[in-house]
């Protein structure tokens, strides 16, 4: 079966999203495949991460329609546990009393349901998500004793625990270094290769995007451009970085 | 020394402060590691400055102090999450407004109330007469209430204060959790008031758990460690107050800060 005759994992049609009555988002549309792995650029401001946290329910559409795995994100309900998100880097606590399977552990709570304790069944794929992110030799360090790079593998193994079908990651290489962010997308490219796996990463580093994902989808509060990676051109990037009408001097 | 001690347990009120004693500061220590790792202190701060006001209110309108020191703290608490929750900027802002707004209702209560309220100073600084026998079902019941409620929920409660956002994307009811961490801490305060005082029942919230985050980084060490030190506080403190003559609250609280300072040169000298 084709990509485009499957059901899209993402659809979005004409969302718009307000902040403070700000157009954060203006009728943007766009669909995600199965197996794809998506790069989202867009300038700060430009609306992604409002984008993701209404893909994940968080925030509402003020204007058109989403539907992720088939359902509108206010309704996931149980298929919420199909979703994996690693969010933007995290100015946590370093001495947070949390050991890294403590913090893959947390992932297993769709499953596991509220007010239950996990089984031994959650507590062994701790270690499945662990080893897939190569990071179960550090299983019991506190997660404030390991690197940036290490971290965010831990947070990977975090959304990759419920064995998700999608998993949307926020800039998960930001105060990455350069080593950790290509190792990081070494990681991703290998996960969808091996599972089902549809991913949809935001990004700041568009070289990395553009030379590591299937399709890009570029933001500066509408949509600029949604295609393969190849046909993002540099007159297309010089358009998405450029301050939005809205921003400019003098409106 | 031993006469002594052996005369202090052979009191009733003695024995009714240590169990009272031993109550409070077990629930109190358990709730202070959500406290300290959710940093609500100053809300805990804020709330209990409130329970004065509900006091002054029961002694003016006839009923039970407590009673009265529970329904102000709930409704400060629930007050002060409600304005944070729609501007989170505010959060200190209203725990200030809460707080100065209690403790002014509270003196213009005293103020209309015709007679003395020397009563009052128990419920300020802690008393180890105060706790009398008809507390002690009350608070054995509002014990096992925050225990059973923070064992229930431990998981969600953990991955709430570790990110608030991950726990609200993969379905934890992060607001509920909020509002009912606020609800145990106001009623661990109306507990804990009439040993320790309302001004110093905060000490109760946030020491020990802040202590023994010093001494581990592993939480499933941490809640009990937290609780061996909230006891063993509230006992050594209550042994003092009756060895030296002096207020419960002041010695407990001056118990627990010398452990909290003993851990925290131990865990600089161990980094």
């Amino acid at each position: 079966m084709s990509a485009a005759a499957s059901k899209p994992v993402i659809d979005v049609q004409h969302l718009s999203f307000r902040r403070d009555g700000r157009i954060v988002l203006h009728d943007v549309s766009f669909q995600i495949q199965e197996h794809e792995l998506v790069g989202l650029i867009g300038p700060n401001g430009g609306g992604k991460t409002s984008l993701l946290q209404t893909l994940l329910g968080v925030l509402h559409p003020y204007e058109g329609t989403i539907h992720v795995l088939g359902r509108e994100p206010a309704h996931l309900d149980k298929a919420r546990g199909q979703i994996g998100y690693v969010a933007q880097t995290k100015q946590f606590d370093r001495d947070f009393p949390a050991r890294a399977k403590d913090v893959v552990l947390m992932g297993t709570f769709p499953q596991v349901g509220f007010a239950k304790l996990p089984g031994s069944k959650e507590k062994a794929s701790v270690f499945g998500a662990l080893e897939q992110v190569g990071m179960q030799d550090r299983a019991s360090r506190p997660i404030g004793r390991l690197s940036g790079g290490e971290q965010q593998r831990v947070f990977i193994a975090q959304a990759l625990v419920s064995h998700p079908r999608l998993l949307i990651l926020d800039e998960p290489t930001a105060g990455v270094d350069r080593e950790g962010e290509e190792s990081l997308i070494r990681l991703l490219t290998r996960l969808k290769a091996q599972s089902d796996l549809t991913i949809l990463m935001v990004s700041h580093n568009v070289s990395l995007i553009r030379s590591h994902t299937d399709r890009i989808v570029a933001l500066n509060r509408e949509l600029i451009f949604a295609g393969p990676a190849s046909g993002l051109t540099d007159a297309v990037i010089a358009e998405v970085y450029h301050p939005h009408p809205a921003e400019a001097p003098g409106v | 020394m031993f006469d002594r001690l052996g005369e202090m347990l052979s009191l009733e009120f003695m024995r009714r402060a240590f169990l009272g004693g031993i109550l409070v500061g077990a629930s109190c220590a358990f709730l202070s590691v959500f406290v300290v790792l959710r940093r609500l202190a100053f809300v805990s701060q804020g709330v209990s400055h409130a329970a004065f006001g509900g006091v002054a209110l029961a002694v003016l309108v006839g009923i039970n102090p407590s009673l009265g020191a529970l329904v102000f703290s709930v409704g400060t608490a629930l007050a002060i999450g409600g304005v944070s929750r729609r501007r989170s900027w505010v959060e200190d802002s209203s725990i200030g407004i809460f707080l100065a707004v209690s403790m002014a209702l509270g003196l213009l209560f005293l103020g209309l109330k015709r007679g003395s309220a020397t009563g009052l100073y128990g419920y300020l600084f802690g008393s180890i007469l105060s706790i009398l026998p008809s507390d002690l079902p009350w608070m054995i019941g509002l014990t096992c209430l925050v225990f059973l409620v923070l064992l229930v929920f431990m998981k969600e409660l953990y991955f709430y204060v570790f990110d608030e956002t991950m726990a609200r994307v993969a379905g934890v009811p992060v607001d509920a959790l909020y509002f009912g961490l606020l609800i145990l801490l106001a009623v661990t305060i109306s507990l804990g008031m009439k040993l320790v005082g309302a001004i110093l029942v905060t000490a109760l919230l946030v020491i020990p758990g802040a202590t023994a985050r010093f001494l581990t980084s592993n939480i499933v060490v941490l809640i009990p460690l937290s609780i061996a030190i909230g006891v063993l506080g509230v006992i050594l403190g209550l042994t003092l107050a009756y060895l030296v003559n002096v207020s419960p609250g002041a010695s407990i609280v001056v118990v627990l800060f010398l452990g909290f300072l003993g851990a925290f040169l131990a865990s600089g000298q161990r980094s």
